[in-house]
């Protein structure tokens, strides 16, 4: 199986608001905690080594483009 | 510091005189020759010499020392280490001293996380681990060393120079008598992971080393605490750091805490300062300190397990954490995969190329283990604050989930390496269980026509610790080489009532596995013929 990029959400807007609720309130630390928690849980229900692996690819692509992007301005 | 001191009911002698030996008297050019040369006398070395001494060679056995070294240090010895050991002839003793346990909990402050069991199955001769003082099975094996005239253990013999030749090698050796000279074919380094024979043959022994510090106090005391290794991560007796607890025979109780990496470990091993936080843990005062042990460690090993004629073995060739006890069990593997091969190329059944599948195999393992042992070791000493955090949250998620429970690593436990091997001939039928080619043979009942139950362990035992073919029967004669053993199910000599034999091989009437002689499956038919078998044993001996 391969990350699925598509749009999964019927209403992806209301999906990254649970996520952004989920975080209000919170300070940075425990922000931190709810996510490390978040990626263990939702990793595991993924189950796919290989979908991880993309995914963190992925991440990892998008965060480097983002700060060289961030130099350049 | 505390010294461990071997109880007078073993029976076993610790300290053992130095004797001057007629390979001494040769001058000049003169020097004796042996086939084979075991360099330390230490768990690895002795098992290896028995071995090979039962296989028909006789052995060298040199030792620095005049005695079996102090402290439990190893303490874990596995169901395949045992299993090894019934074929040296030791096995029952070790297991009638050792500990036998086969259950682990985990335990998160002060409520249990987890438990697992590492031998949930009924039907195998031998438990998943004892524990079992180093001292003691090193005495046993001498006992058993010195019952076989194969092998010439020699005390405070000190290897100070090695010269490889075409076709031997020249070991220069210093004794209380001066030095002297002697030839030997193969030289086997069993001698640790400050292996003096490595640096001689310029090796290099790189890897990863853990900052983190351990503390091993191995305590005498009655206690009523199960036999099961207990673990816990940041408990209230030793906040934000890990423990370990372990029972041994005597009495005595392995307990392991982790320190801070700047703890200074001249002040930290003064039994003073050890025993509040022993008293911490158990709540009482009441024991007497057998062994104070502060440690670092690291995971490393030499690329090669060959250089020459020298072949390394154990902790010279591959250095692991403590955590899974796959130390001393993974030594003993080494010596279990090299004593046949061995034996095949100096009877020149089988071609020098056969020496380099012990590499092969036994460097896999040795990346398997530290593979295993460092992530543990991340696991209980994070390298960042994020890793830190991950941790936590793996540690809150176990409390109510089973996902998270399996993530909890305290230490991954011993189990024998599967090899990718060019010795395996693979699968070309269709099995859905049972041990597959390059992984080691699954123990199971059976029972003898002469009465007793007994084990499959046994019976390849009894075949003669050779290439063997467990077959079962399906009424027709086997037509299989005459130089090997059989084991034949479901005919006038064993049986297998319960079927668990079969279940575990994925058996039906006309299988067989062709095992290796040190116990590893090497081919496995639907309906053997000799032909397939001949091949099959040409390819696992390293002649085709």
């Amino acid at each position: 199986m391969a990350l699925s990029t598509r749009s999964n959400f019927e209403k992806p807007d209301d999906a990254f608001r649970v996520i952004v609720e989920a975080h209000r309130g919170l300070s940075d630390e425990a922000s931190a905690d709810l996510d490390a928690a978040l990626v263990l849980i939702l990793a595991n229900h993924i189950g796919d080594l290989d979908v991880l692996r993309e995914a963190i690819e992925l991440a990892k692509r998008r965060m480097l483009e983002a700060s060289q992007q961030q130099q350049q301005q | 510091m505390a010294q461990a001191k071997l109880q007078t009911d073993s029976h076993a002698k610790t300290r053992f005189g130095y004797r001057r030996h007629a390979d001494q008297d040769l001058v000049a050019t003169n020097v004796a020759g042996h086939p084979v040369v075991v360099v330390g006398a230490g768990p690895v070395g002795l098992s290896l010499a028995i071995d090979l001494a039962q296989r028909g060679q006789p052995v060298v056995l040199l030792d620095d020392a005049d005695r079996i070294g102090d402290g439990s240090r190893a303490i874990c010895f596995s169901k395949r280490s045992l299993e090894f050991w019934d074929r040296l002839g030791i096995g029952q003793r070790m297991v009638d001293k050792g500990v036998v346990w086969q259950v682990g909990k985990i335990f998160h402050g002060d409520s249990l996380l987890y438990q697992f069991d590492l031998l949930p199955e009924q039907g195998h001769k031998r438990p998943a681990f004892i524990n079992l003082q180093q001292f003691y099975a090193e005495a046993y094996l001498v006992d058993r060393v010195e019952e076989l005239p194969g092998v010439c253990l020699r005390w405070r013999n000190r290897v100070i120079g090695l010269e490889q030749r075409n076709d031997r090698v020249i070991l220069s050796i210093d004794t209380p008598d001066g030095p002297y000279r002697i030839a030997a074919n193969y030289v086997v380094a069993c001698d640790g992971a400050r292996s003096s024979l490595r640096q001689m043959v310029g090796a290099e022994f790189a890897g990863q080393v853990f900052e983190d510090q351990f503390l091993i106090a191995d305590v005498k005391m009655t206690a009523a605490f199960p036999t099961e290794r207990w673990f816990w991560f940041d408990p209230p007796f030793h906040q934000g750091r890990s423990a370990l607890l372990h029972k041994q025979p005597d009495d005595v109780w392995r307990i392991d805490l982790q320190l801070d990496r700047s703890a200074d470990p001249a002040v930290e091993k003064q039994p003073e300062n050890v025993r509040p936080r022993i008293a911490r843990m158990l709540g009482h005062d009441q024991f007497d300190f057998e062994w104070i042990s502060l440690y670092k460690f690291q995971c490393r090993r030499m690329a090669r397990f060959l250089h020459g004629r020298v072949i390394f073995a154990g902790d010279a060739a591959h250095q692991v954490s403590p955590f899974g006890a796959r130390g001393a069990n993974s030594g003993l593997e080494d010596a279990e995969n090299l004593g046949w091969k061995l034996d095949c190329v100096l009877r020149k059944t089988s071609p020098e190329v056969l020496l380099e599948s012990y590499h092969v195999e036994r460097s896999q393992a040795a990346d398997e283990n530290i593979r295993e042992s460092t992530r543990s070791t991340d696991f209980m000493a994070p390298n960042s604050s994020y890793e830190a955090r991950l941790r936590k949250a793996v540690l809150s998620l176990a409390k109510e989930t089973e996902f998270g429970k399996r993530m909890v690593n305290g230490g991954r436990l011993s189990v024998p390496s599967v090899y990718e091997t060019s010795l395996s001939t693979s699968d070309d039928e269709v099995w859905r269980g049972g041990p597959r080619p390059g992984a080691s043979m699954v123990d199971a009942p059976i029972v003898p026509s002469d009465g007793d139950a007994e084990y499959l362990t046994d019976a390849f035992l009894k075949a003669g610790r050779r290439f063997t073919l467990l077959a079962f029967a399906n009424g027709a004669a086997i037509d299989q080489p005459s130089d090997i053993g059989v084991i034949h199910i479901g005919s006038q000599v064993f049986s297998d009532p319960a079927g668990l034999l079969a279940a575990r091989y994925d058996a039906r009437p006309g299988t067989a596995y062709l095992l290796r002689p040190d116990g590893y499956v090497a081919a496995r038919f639907r309906k053997p013929t000799r032909g397939a078998i001949e091949a099959a044993l040409r390819r696992a001996t390293g002649n085709s």
